[in-house]
């Protein structure tokens, strides 16, 4: 049975070790930290200048001077800081986030990440933050789903979209396997979801996977 | 006596001049100064180049800036929010120019501009279609871009506290690009929640120092949003 939405945010949060700095792109990965157990420290980066970032606020306890990337309330955490958007990206392409986890529309074999515009002739396309981050974070792992609604491999030999940023992508977390992305090999098999067997994984893919060794 | 405090809107947005380059702060709501943008409205300046990290939403503020056909170019990160009806509207129409710039790129560019930096090489779009047409240049073996200051004519910011030397501090995620934006401008405005006596505000709580800040107009503005 391949990983759920859930079991895909606990699959991520599970390989993350105590003390990294981690920025969590907007949609799915923000689950990820769902998943963190309370007594392991991991420290959260939002991009408008917080460090310490903590789960959503209850409905009554909502401090609306404080949002995360994604215009949604935060809480901060006993030790957060706050920052000006120079100094938060000074964070990001300074390398000193050890992870981001961006969502995509497309990774390629050789490490280039798509995710930001859908076609060459979107003239006003929305960047945000993810130039900066595929660029300046020191990992950058992927979670999304192996294929599109209609079943179009997302890990791809050449992205067809626009770059967010080329050779860059470590590691993908999809509905039906861990990858690795490794300079020379291309994606390399970590772990497939539960019942999940290679072929399908192969089948699914736009690019050849190679197993581990 | 430095007084930096002006007492109506009027007064605080006198002078700015057609063909302006205003910065505008704010990350979604938070930080965002509403009625200096609404005082801009009031004020008549055209033909404005406005740098804000979003490209408005609804049809308030700088939507409405926009809507009045004030504004001759966006420079954004991300210009398609949820609600950005009139930018979409406009740009459709052919009728406002876009520079689309990365986030970290625009934050730079602006701090870059007060710092007194003209130019920088940055990793970021370096391969990509937003790197296109830049000067590339190859650092510690990573492709790299030059990008260059902005410098604007005008910043309008929101803080927390304020006092008469234009002193500022900010709340929660309020901060995002004002403290930077203070900087890069001929002119820098701030509406403030609150006015403190000289002295009020600890040195060391201080964020954006008076120098950066030429007036200060006191708005209870509330909470940003809900």
């Amino acid at each position: 049975m391949p990983f759920d939405r859930s079991a895909m945010a606990a699959r991520v949060a599970q390989d993350i070790p105590e003390g990294w700095f981690v920025n969590l792109g907007i949609g799915m990965p923000t689950m990820v930290a769902d998943h963190i157990p309370p007594e392991r420290e991991v420290i959260f980066h939002s991009e408008n200048g917080i460090l310490g970032m903590g789960p959503a606020p209850a409905a009554d306890a909502v401090d609306p001077w404080l949002i995360n990337a994604g215009k949604q309330p935060v809480t901060l955490v006993p030790g957060a800081s706050l920052f000006h958007h120079a100094d938060s990206f000074a964070i990001i392409r300074g390398g000193h986030l050890d992870l981001c986890v961006l969502g995509a529309f497309e990774v390629a074999a050789n490490g280039d990440i798509a995710n930001w515009a859908t076609s060459e002739n979107d003239s006003a396309p929305a960047v945000g933050g993810a130039m900066d981050l595929t660029a300046g974070a020191r990992r950058l792992w992927v979670l999304m789903e192996h294929t599109t609604k209609d079943g179009k491999p997302k890990l791809v030999e050449a992205c067809s979209y626009p770059l967010t940023a080329a050779g860059v992508v470590s590691r993908v977390y999809t509905n039906l396997a861990v990858l690795d992305v490794v300079k020379g090999r291309g994606f390399v098999l970590v772990e497939a979801a539960p019942g999940v067997g290679v072929e399908e994984i192969r089948a699914r893919t736009a690019a050849p996977v190679a197993l581990p060794g | 006596m430095i007084d930096k405090i002006k007492r109506d809107m009027a007064e605080a947005m006198a002078g700015i001049a057609d063909g302006a380059t205003v910065l505008l702060g704010g990350f979604g709501s938070v930080g965002q100064p509403d009625a200096l943008i609404e005082g801009l409205i009031e004020q008549g300046a055209k033909d404005l180049t406005v740098v804000a990290n979003n490209a408005g939403t609804g049809r308030t503020g700088l939507a409405r800036l926009m809507e009045l056909g004030r504004v001759r170019k966006i420079v954004c990160s991300y210009p398609r929010s949820a609600g950005s009806v009139v930018f979409e509207e406009l740009y459709r129409a052919g009728k406002i120019e876009l520079e689309i710039v990365p986030q970290g790129t625009l934050a730079e560019r602006i701090r870059a501009a007060g710092a007194g930096i003209p130019a920088f090489f940055t990793p970021t779009a370096a391969g990509t279609r937003l790197g296109q047409g830049k000067e590339a240049r190859e650092f510690q073996g990573r492709l790299c871009v030059m990008e260059t200051a902005l410098f604007a004519d005008v910043a309008l910011i929101e803080a927390w506290q304020a006092d008469r030397w234009g002193n500022l501090t900010y709340r929660g995620s309020g901060r995002n690009f004002n403290p930077i934006m203070a900087t890069a401008a001929k002119l820098t405005i701030a509406q403030a929640q609150h006015i403190l006596p000289l002295g009020g505000i600890a040195p060391d709580a201080v964020i954006t120092p008076g120098v950066f800040v030429d007036r200060v107009i006191q708005v209870d503005r509330g909470a940003p949003w809900a």
